[in-house]
């Protein structure tokens, strides 16, 4: 994906700074992951993210459990300095088992990916660009009305935020097993579902 | 089609020529004053004065002065003078022509006089032009290759397939020095080979007309006047690198040219100009046209690729680049419109003749779209290194009403405002570089004493922030931030404390997005702080309160220089 730039990196004889996630390893590679100015882009970074959509931890279903909140606290970021956007964003709560809250998607793309590319079903894309840009389910509908949603959950199992949950948690309770998606994932590649 | 065809076609075209050729220019800047109608109504004129067998009305693409039209242009050729069709001979041009004017514009070929107004073909404005990439605009028919072909149109692409192997070809174009036009400049040559060189079954050729650039119309102006020589130019570079399918990506807000390129791949086909065993050679190599939903990161390599596939048009990290992994992970060679329709007149007058036009670095001629507060709105080509103020003040007859020329600012919103005491910088890659901007795809906004800098920043902002397809966090939330930012400014709500973060967040936004929309999206802030910084600090809120940026006596601090 390469595409939060969290991971930024500078490679001794490139000028420009790459993702980590996507560059591939070479020998002799010379890496810089954590100099001063790395540092001060992720904060930034992060600032940007956290003033971008309306993030109240405090109410948060996945307060101590997101990956957003962890980062931030890794990266010492105690505070924002941009001015919030406090967009008006709305809360998917057809589906009969989970819900979406856009306004703590940050747009990974994660949910997208899984659906697509492990479960197979389609149901989640982006529409839209820039900062209107959101992620929908089938034709820009309810949730809840998608036919292609198999409710297999595997886009709850990978949201870094509180934005995807299941429904019924309530603050703090939102905990991902992160390890399904993995040993669906590891046993698919190795096979280990087929006979001998 | 064998060569002896397409020279009867030439000759057959040449001989059919009348006495007087009257061009009416039919690209959608006049067509929007009403060129067809004047047209329509010249051709009736020519009917009523019974001058059927020796006028031909013909339509023809942009005459480049754009602010005149619709123009009309009358050619006379005395019987058995030499005057090349292909060059038309400055013969009277008519501006502001409405329908009710043609009677007396064709009544002056009986010796009768007509009160159009009439431009001057001697004016700087043409005859500091030098044509390549519109040499044809103007004169040819687009909607006729026969047109084409009597300008020597595919003589070139004979050549290469008869005479050349795919390496000469490669080789020549290394050779000439041409560089891509689509803005950053890459060796065209270089690119290509690197195409040629990655095995693959399938390789492909994509056009990108995708100019989403605000106030940039040249590539556009070259498909709907001569968009056989773009053709030719990406038939040439398939067979060099060895691809069969070629895409044209334009985008849906160009009808007319989008009407004429199929116009003008649907004549080619039938020729047997493109499609299989082309010349009667193996080189088989078709085009379509893949329309564009008029995104700007949609012009974007990876982006368009992605489009074009069917895809979200969103960027995705280089490398890999195109040349090895492009359309459906095939080796993919993308060009800019104007850089194909340079490759047909270098095959035709070698690689050598390029090469010494222009400067050491940046070689050819360049089109630039003129616009903004200036005389002379049009399109202009001319030699790398030529200056700014020849450019601005001699060809585009400088500010209207005697106004003074503050900036201009060239490469659309990815690239800077040069100002004016700066006009002596020759346009070329690297110089514009120097200076902050860049040269972009063409797009050259003049900017007079009126323009406010703070608010020229804060157009291209928005039109960044709204065109950020949203994949990577710098692009999609620093835009907007950077954009409140300079609300703040305007609106004299913010201090020097809120500047510096401006500039820090330029500075870390160029360096941390992932494409080149990100990339370059702060460079209109970054270079009119650098030129104009004074009308920054100006609007700033005096920091009261002394804080640990101010210096206590209601003063702000000095800012850093950069
Ligand atoms: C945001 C963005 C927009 C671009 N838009 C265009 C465009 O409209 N037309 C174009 O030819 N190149 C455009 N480019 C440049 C292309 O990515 C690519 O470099 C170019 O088509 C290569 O052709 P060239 O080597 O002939 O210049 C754009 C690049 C970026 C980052
Ligand atoms: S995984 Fe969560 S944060 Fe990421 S795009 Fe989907 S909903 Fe948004
Ligand atoms: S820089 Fe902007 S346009 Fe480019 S990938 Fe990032 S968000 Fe998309
Ligand atoms: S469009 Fe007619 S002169 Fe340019």
């Amino acid at each position: 994906m390469g595409a939060c730039r969290l991971c930024l990196v500078e490679v001794a004889g490139i000028p420009k700074l790459l993702p980590a996630c996507t560059t591939k390893v070479r020998e002799g590679m010379e890496v810089q992951t954590n100099s001063e100015r790395l540092r001060k882009y992720r904060r930034m970074t992060l600032e940007l993210l956290f003033a971008e959509r309306n993030h109240v931890c405090a109410v948060c279903v996945a307060n101590g459990h997101c990956e957003l909140q962890t980062l931030a606290y890794s990266q010492g970021m105690d505070h924002v300095r941009y001015d919030y956007r406090f967009p008006k964003w709305e809360v998917d709560d057809t589906h009969p088992l989970f819900g979406m809250d856009h306004n703590r998607c940050i747009l990974c793309s994660r949910c997208v990916r899984v659906c697509w590319h492990i479960e197979g079903a389609g149901t989640k894309n982006v529409s839209g660009r820039g900062a209107k840009a959101r992620i929908i389910s089938d034709l820009n509908q309810p949730w809840g009305t998608s036919d292609t949603c198999t409710k297999c959950g595997k886009c709850v199992m990978s949201c870094p935020t509180g934005a995807l949950f299941n429904k019924g948690s309530t603050v703090g309770e939102m905990e991902r097993d992160r390890g399904k998606l993995e040993f669906i994932v590891t046993a698919r590649e190795k096979k280990q579902w087929i006979a001998e | 089609m064998v060569i002896d065809d397409l020279i009867e076609i030439a000759e057959k075209e040449r001989a059919a020529r009348k006495k007087h050729v009257v061009r009416c220019c039919m690209a959608a800047g006049c067509m929007s004053s009403d060129s067809k109608g004047v047209k329509e109504a010249l051709e009736k004129a020519v009917k009523d004065a019974g001058l059927e067998d020796q006028v031909e009305v013909r339509g023809v693409g942009c005459m480049k002065l754009c602010c005149q039209g619709p123009l009309v242009q009358v050619d006379t050729n005395e019987p058995g003078a030499t005057v090349e069709i292909t060059t038309g001979n400055q013969g009277p041009l008519y501006q502001r022509v409405t329908p009710a004017d043609a009677a007396s514009v064709i009544g002056t070929l009986k010796g009768g006089k007509t009160t159009v107004q009439c431009g001057d073909p001697k004016d700087p404005f043409f005859t500091e032009q030098f044509s390549i990439v519109l040499a044809n605009s103007g004169i040819v028919d687009p909607e006729r290759i026969e047109s084409y072909i009597a300008a020597e149109g595919y003589q070139a692409l004979h050549h290469v397939l008869r005479e050349m192997t795919p390496k000469d070809v490669v080789d020549e174009m290394i050779k000439c020095g041409l560089r891509g036009r689509g803005g950053a400049g890459y060796p065209t040559g270089l690119k290509w080979a690197t195409v040629a060189k990655t095995p693959s079954l399938q390789k492909y050729v994509i056009c990108n007309a995708d100019e989403g650039d605000p106030g940039a119309f040249m590539d556009r102006s070259v498909l709907e006047s001569d968009p056989h020589s773009v053709l030719e130019g990406m038939a040439i570079a398939a067979y060099a690198v060895g691809a069969t399918q070629g895409f044209v990506y334009v985008r849906a807000e160009y009808p007319l040219a989008i009407s004429r390129l199929q116009t003008a791949i649907k004549q080619a086909k039938q020729q047997g100009l493109l499609g299989s065993g082309i010349f009667e050679s193996p080189f088989n190599f078709n085009i379509d046209l893949r329309i564009g939903a008029g995104a700007f990161v949609c012009g974007e390599e990876t982006a368009l690729m992605a489009s074009v596939e069917g895809k979200r048009g969103a960027p995705r990290p280089r490398p890999p680049f195109p040349a090895e992994s492009g359309l459906w992970a095939c080796p993919t060679l993308i060009n800019n419109v104007e850089t194909f329709a340079n490759v047909a007149p270098i095959v035709r007058k070698g690689a050598d003749w390029f090469a010494g036009i222009g400067t050491e670095k940046s070689k050819g001629t360049k089109v630039f779209a003129l616009a903004g507060k200036i005389t002379n709105t049009g399109l202009i080509e001319v030699p790398m290194g030529t200056s700014l103020r020849k450019i601005v003040e001699v060809m585009g007859g400088g500010a209207p009403d005697g106004g003074r020329i503050k900036a201009v600012q060239t490469g659309g919103p990815s690239g800077g405002c040069i100002p004016a005491d700066a006009l002596d910088t020759p346009v070329d890659y690297d110089s514009l570089m120097k200076l902050g901007s860049i040269m972009g795809s063409g797009g050259m906004i003049v900017m007079d004493e009126t323009t406010r800098m703070v608010d020229v920043a804060r157009f291209f902002m928005e039109f960044c922030m709204d065109e950020s397809c949203g994949k990577c966090i710098p692009c999609r939330a620093g835009t907007v931030q950077m954009h409140g930012m300079l609300t703040k400014i305007l609106a004299r709500q913010a201090t020097v404390r809120d500047l510096q973060k401006l500039e820090e967040l330029c500075e870390m936004v160029r360096s941390t997005s992932l494409c080149g929309l990100g990339q370059t999206a702060p460079n209109p802030v970054m270079s009119t702080l650098r030129f104009f910084r004074q009308e920054y600090t100006d609007l700033l809120k005096k920091d009261l309160y002394g804080g640990p940026n101010g210096n206590g006596n209601g003063e702000p601090k000095p800012a850093p220089t950069a």
